[in-house]
């Protein structure tokens, strides 16, 4: 497959993501739309890690395998990153009740 | 158009799909359930480029703890239809046009790319394989590999001191 079909994609992918977190209130669904995003930057990695597999393979045997070790590491940090973000969103709700992301609007005073 | 094409736009279009339903459904339940098909499309995409390696860790990770995590909460707060959340019809519609101008920006910037010849390898290749990876990992890598213990040690304790009761 040419590359530019998992780069378009991946772009799609990325922008609906956007679109999500730009136009969702409800926090939980905003954090999905981030996961969203985050699985785009990750299948456009292996992507291009497959590309330069294909293209340096003969001098190099291991050529692109730091993509796919960069996808690891992303995937390391998403869940870390999920679980410590769940648990402000739940003690967000258990202030006020609601899972409303206009409600962190206050931080600011 | 051989089978892998085929597999191909079929696993695309199941991505892009659902990934759009994740943003337009109302409840936050049927996005978590659209989120898990997504990803398993993504990780079909995986299979077809040979990583296998992150195939798997992506259905183990992603749709089996991350999405179960978020399905716990979701069930905890037990935000139903009930929680209507209203955002102006303005500020949804500015969200709209902001992420579609940002896709075509991104197809503008791109769409004339020098490589947009090179070929992906699909069905072949070795480097995602779990052997590859891990020599990789544990030679070159394993700094960085034994920080993010480091991280996720923090991480829990984060999240308990976070989340307990006053």
């Amino acid at each position: 497959m040419p590359v530019n079909y998992y780069i378009f994609v991946s772009i799609a992918l990325f922008c609906i993501g956007v679109v999500g977190v730009l136009t969702r209130r409800n926090a939980i669904i905003v954090f999905m739309c981030i996961e969203l995003m985050l699985n785009a930057v990750n299948l456009l990695l292996v992507a291009f890690s497959k590309m330069h597999y294909a293209a340096g393979v003969a001098t190099n045997s291991g050529a692109g395998i730091e993509g796919q070790l960069f996808v690891f590491f992303i995937m390391v940090v998403a869940a870390a990153e999920v679980s410590v973000g769940l648990a402000i969103i739940v003690m967000m709700y258990r202030n006020t009740h609601s899972a409303d992301i206009n409600f962190l609007n206050r931080l600011k005073h | 158009m051989g089978i892998t094409q085929i597999l191909f736009w079929f696993l695309t279009a199941l991505a892009l799909g659902s990934a759009l339903m994740v943003v337009l459904s109302k409840n936050p339940v049927y996005s978590v359930l659209f989120l898990i098909v997504t990803f398993f499309a993504i990780s079909g995409h995986y299979v077809l480029l040979n990583a296998q390696f992150l195939a798997i860790v992506n259905i183990i990770v992603y749709a089996g703890a991350i999405m179960v995590l978020f399905l716990f909460v979701i069930m905890l707060m037990n935000l139903n239809a009930d929680m209507n959340l209203q955002k102006s019809k303005l500020l949804k519609f500015a969200g709209f046009i902001a992420g579609l101008c940002l896709f075509l920006v991104f197809v503008a910037a791109l769409k004339d790319a020098a490589i947009k010849k090179s070929l992906v390898q699909t069905n072949t290749g070795e480097i995602g394989l779990i052997k590859n990876l891990g020599n990789t990992l544990f030679k070159e890598y394993v700094v960085p590999f034994e920080l993010s213990s480091v991280l996720f040690l923090s991480a829990m304790v984060g999240a308990v001191v976070i989340g307990k009761k006053e």
